[in-house]
């Protein structure tokens, strides 16, 4: 029992508020500048010290020029206080300078709740389940500090116990609040420029060295679910950015619009569910041809298959494919002169070599072919680390260093073909994918990132051509890791090649890819279908109101009954005493203790004395003495000594 | 003023409880967020609406989660109150001006150990304790006293915001219990004229000359007799020392309400007579109190001294 102020700190409260701070700020120095995270650690270790020593808490005037000189700080490194990174920074600077300002329990809430605020910060960053299960613990530790500064006293143990218990009672809530809280897709005001950003992906437009920078990266760009057995590999061409202009090293798309495309399929349809990861683009990197697309997508006229906004956050669509397609067959002539662009007086070399082939072969397919056996049957090597090339790129790369990377053998046959006179692209995307056997699901990484080249043909209209095919043909049977040649360094996740490291990837992503599409996917679509399986299709906003109420009470209800549920303990011994004075017929008047009730008992019935005074004795013995286990069973005993009631 | 009296009377139910237990059940615990809980909802608000915008599917569970844990704090805060038996205890006589504490014993028969229960029956007075499961604890409620005689515990508020502080759930309770409160003493050397030979022989002011030893200070002892060098070795950790003196006189004292200043209010006479009670009783003198119609015939001891200083304490004024 204490009569101190409620309101002051105890001693033991701040070491709780200081795990809170560190836990709930420690993660954000991945990507706050080095000085902030240092000052942040500096004010927290400050403060520790300052109650490890038992001192005062520097005064108000100090602190205030700390606080404005982080505020510049910020300013000066971010540019703005009003961002989103901005403000995260100054969350955690705040965290810091309030544990220097712990006077009493209210201080001590305020860090609480900021803690609970920066938690969510962190999903701006990362939303993977090493985080969501990182910020589970932290919020154990932050909600047990609130405990603690509430509990007067209490061990850690327990403490930690009670916050669990919270937590665990709160899921449900979470399941319900989670599955029928209304969701609203799509930003209530406009994002801060900051909000999305370093997202890998492909780029709009290509020069030598971009892609082979992309391979780098194991990062998942797609995944995809097909509904029967998907097609055999080389078929997989996922089609991102089509570049028509060409300025000697750079390839870039068209401004140009186009007519719709005429697709004829030539085969079957394959269905296929795709999960984009975000890569602030708009192109769904369908594969080739896609002949049904998600509501509000559309072709741009070269097949590239577009959403309607940029996708900043991963999303899933249906589509079909045909893989057996002929596209354009028709094709308007400004389109093919655009495909005929060559910058004027670049690369003769290459000009002088399309030319001889143009003389040697009438046909247009001849020249494919010609082109494709030159890259098989003369010296060229497929590598990551081709050497630099000068001012005629594609001269340099044909005729003297002949090592390059997928841009620049597709860049090189368009080139070619151009300069032959036919009309030829190149087409960035992805190329293949790894089958998961644990999700089945198709994996298409950053390092599948291709580019191949796109031929039109007079009444076959506009054809796939992969020159690196003819150079690495393992590129596109294998993959990537098999078309490399020995001895070059691989990207490090590449290297693995170990089966069972493989099969812990492939669970590990099987998992993720779990979490991605069941948790992180559900959104305002999902719950539509959910409530419409729970038999409430059409559920406007307020049969979902109703619903949310009703589970909530449900689950409040469960609670409480959980919570205040308890069976009162009698004491052993009182209900063996209780069933010897039922066996004797006698009453306990109250306030009459054992001793008197045994006198009375032994003038009214003096035949029973003997046997009760034991049973007495007993459990008094039992009732006071109840560290010795041996009174409860002579107890026991002493009462079935007694004469069982007979009925009258 | 009287119309919010007649509503919180009906909303609170404030009952007489008479002297037997009080075991707390839903009808008299209520439950309000506290200051913190709406800071807390506020956060999640703000925390919801960021999940939207930047639409965060762990946004959204953390803020649910959150929210889940307010709610199941809440009924937490309920528990903790809820069945708890109070059952009153006793509560020691004071002077005026001390604190009387009213002593209260609570029984916890849930396992789990109650924290952090306020106990208020006077303004900026609270006491606070914790029981443990299936455990019994004795809490005093602190009230100031201001008049002699007996003195009601008024309504007393218990509340708590155990575990997470976001609700505040309080009852009130009204045990009968009184404390009896002596005037306060106003230091008055005692009346020699008084002092009258009981027989044998008298040893003169022997009582407080040859000291004996210490014993414990009780409640009715002047702080004038309080031995503060030999209470100062153990930092208060136990009740204040009196100093002991041996060789008690054996004369007797008629302490009168006509031996003091006529002049004087009736409440300073009445101070007075409680010094000297003090004062005789600390010599362990024998006296006798004479109040106006009342007698008290000469007597000594702890049990004389109390029906004395009772005497006092219930002097119609």
């Amino acid at each position: 029992m204490s009569t101190a102020q409620p309101e002051a700190l105890a001693r033991d409260v701040p070491p709780w508020l200081f795990a809170a701070a560190a836990v709930t700020t420690l993660p954000h120095a991945l990507h706050l500048p080095l000085w902030l995270s240092l000052l942040t650690g500096l004010l927290c270790g400050w403060a520790a010290w300052l109650w490890w020593q038992d001192r005062r808490l520097p005064r108000r005037w100090l602190l205030l020029p700390l606080a404005v000189a982080g505020s510049i700080g910020i300013v000066a490194d971010f540019g703005t206080l009003l961002g989103r990174d901005a403000g995260v920074a100054m969350l955690v600077m705040f965290m810091a300078m309030k544990l220097l300002e712990m006077r009493s329990r209210r201080d001590a809430m305020v860090v609480i709740l900021l803690g609970y605020f920066l938690l969510l910060t962190h999903y701006f960053y990362s939303q993977d389940m090493p985080t969501g299960l990182w910020l589970l613990l932290s919020l154990w530790l932050v909600t047990a500090a609130l405990i603690r500064l509430h509990a007067g006293t209490i061990g850690i143990r327990e403490n930690l116990r009670y916050a669990g218990l919270l937590a665990v009672q709160a899921l449900p809530f979470m399941l319900v609040l989670y599955l029928l809280f209304p969701r609203i897709s799509g930003p209530l005001w406009g994002l801060p420029q900051d909000a999305f950003s370093g997202k890998t992906g492909l780029s709009d437009s290509m020069t030598p060295g971009s892609i082979a920078n992309l391979v780098q990266s194991g990062e998942i760009a797609f995944r995809v679910r097909f509904d029967a057995a998907p097609p055999a590999r080389p078929q997989l061409y996922w089609r991102g950015p089509v570049m028509e202009h060409f300025d000697g090293t750079t390839w870039r798309q068209s401004r140009q619009r186009r007519a719709p495309e005429s697709i004829q399929p030539a085969g079957p349809t394959i269905g296929y569910e795709t999960t984009l990861e975000a890569h602030s683009q708009r192109w769904l990197l369908a594969l080739d041809a896609p002949v049904t697309l998600p509501d509000g997508a559309s072709l741009d006229g070269r097949l590239s298959a577009l959403a309607q906004q940029p996708l900043e956050t991963r999303q899933r669509f249906r589509l079909a494919a045909a893989t057996a397609y002929r596209f354009n067959a028709e094709e308007a002539p400004a389109v093919l002169r655009d495909n005929l662009q060559l910058p004027p007086n670049s690369n003769p070399q290459t000009r002088m070599l399309a030319e001889s082939w143009r003389q040697q072969a009438v046909q247009p397919e001849r020249v494919v072919a010609l082109a494709l056996r030159h890259f098989s049957t003369e010296d060229f090597y497929y590598t990551l680390q081709p050497p630099l090339l000068g001012r005629d790129g594609i001269d340099d790369f044909l005729f003297r260093s002949r090592r390059g990377f997928c841009e620049h053998y597709a860049a090189a046959f368009v080139v070619l073909m151009r300069s032959a006179g036919i009309p030829a692209r190149v087409v960035g995307g992805y190329q293949g994918g790894e089958m998961n056997p644990r999700d089945g699901y198709l994996v298409v990484r950053q390092s599948e990132a291709h580019a191949w080249a796109e031929v039109w043909l007079a009444n076959r209209g506009w054809v796939r051509v992969d020159p690196t095919a003819a150079v690495a043909p393992e590129r596109i049977e294998q993959g990537i890791a098999n078309a490399l040649p020995f001895g070059e360094p691989l990207p490090a996740f590449l290297q693995v090649r170990a089966d069972w490291l493989r099969d812990i990837r492939h669970r590990w992503e099987a998992l993720n890819n779990a979490w991605n599409q069941n948790i992180l996917g559900y959104d305002a679509r999902r719950q539509r279908e959910l409530l419409s399986r729970l038999g409430l299709p059409d559920a406007d906003w307020r049969s979902l109101a109703i619903a949310l109420g009703v589970a909530c009470t449900l689950v409040l209800a469960l609670i409480t009954l959980w919570t205040l549920h308890h069976r009162r303990r009698v004491a052993p011994e009182l209900m063996l005493w209780h069933r010897a004075l039922r066996r004797i017929r006698v009453d306990c008047a109250p306030g009459e203790t054992p001793l008197a009730l045994a006198a009375r008992v032994g003038n009214s019935k003096p035949e029973l004395a003997a046997d009760f005074a034991a049973v007495v004795h007993h459990f008094l013995l039992a009732r006071y003495a109840p560290e010795n286990p041996e009174h409860l069973a002579a107890l026991r005993a002493a009462v079935a000594r007694l004469p069982r009631r007979r009925n009258p | 003023m009287r119309l919010i009296d007649n509503l919180q009377q009906r909303l609170f139910r404030w009952q007489d409880d008479g002297t037997t237990s009080i075991r707390l059940g839903q009808r008299r615990i209520f439950i309000v967020p506290s200051r913190g809980g709406l800071l807390f909802a506020l956060a999640l608000v703000v925390m919801l609406i960021g999940a939207i915008n930047y639409n965060l599917a762990l946004g959204h569970a953390l803020v649910f989660l959150l929210a889940g844990i307010g709610i199941s704090g809440m009924v937490h805060t309920f528990r903790n109150l809820h069945g708890l038996s109070i059952t009153p205890g006793r509560c020691a006589p004071v002077f005026v001006g001390e604190k009387a504490e009213f002593e209260l014993i609570l029984d916890n028969d849930r396992p789990m150990t109650r924290r952090s229960l306020v106990f208020e029956a006077d303004k900026g007075m609270s006491a606070i304790v914790a029981v443990n499961g299936h455990d019994r604890a004795k809490i005093t409620v602190p009230v100031g006293s201001h008049r002699r005689g007996w003195m009601a515990l008024p309504r007393v508020r218990l509340s708590t915001r155990y575990p997470l502080g976001l609700f505040t759930a309080w009852s009130y309770l009204q045990p009968a219990m009184r404390c009896l409160v002596y005037p306060c003493p106003r230091p008055t050397p005692l009346p020699e004229n008084t002092l009258r030979p009981l027989g044998g022989i008298s040893n003169g002011q022997g009582g407080q000359e040859d000291f004996s030893g210490f014993r414990e200070r009780q409640p009715a002892d002047s702080l004038r007799h309080v031995a503060w060098k030999a209470s100062a070795r153990d930092n208060g950790q136990r009740p204040l020392l009196i100093k002991q003196f041996a060789g008690g006189s054996d004369a007797e004292l008629d302490l009168a309400w006509s031996a003091t200043d006529p002049a004087l209010a009736d409440e300073t006479r009445l101070s007075m007579l409680t010094a000297w009670v003090l004062e005789a009783g600390s010599r362990h003198l024998h006296f006798a109190l004479s109040l106006p119609g009342q007698e008290i015939p000469a007597g000594s001891g702890e049990a004389h001294q109390q029906r004395c200083l009772e005497a006092l304490a219930l002097f119609p004024s």
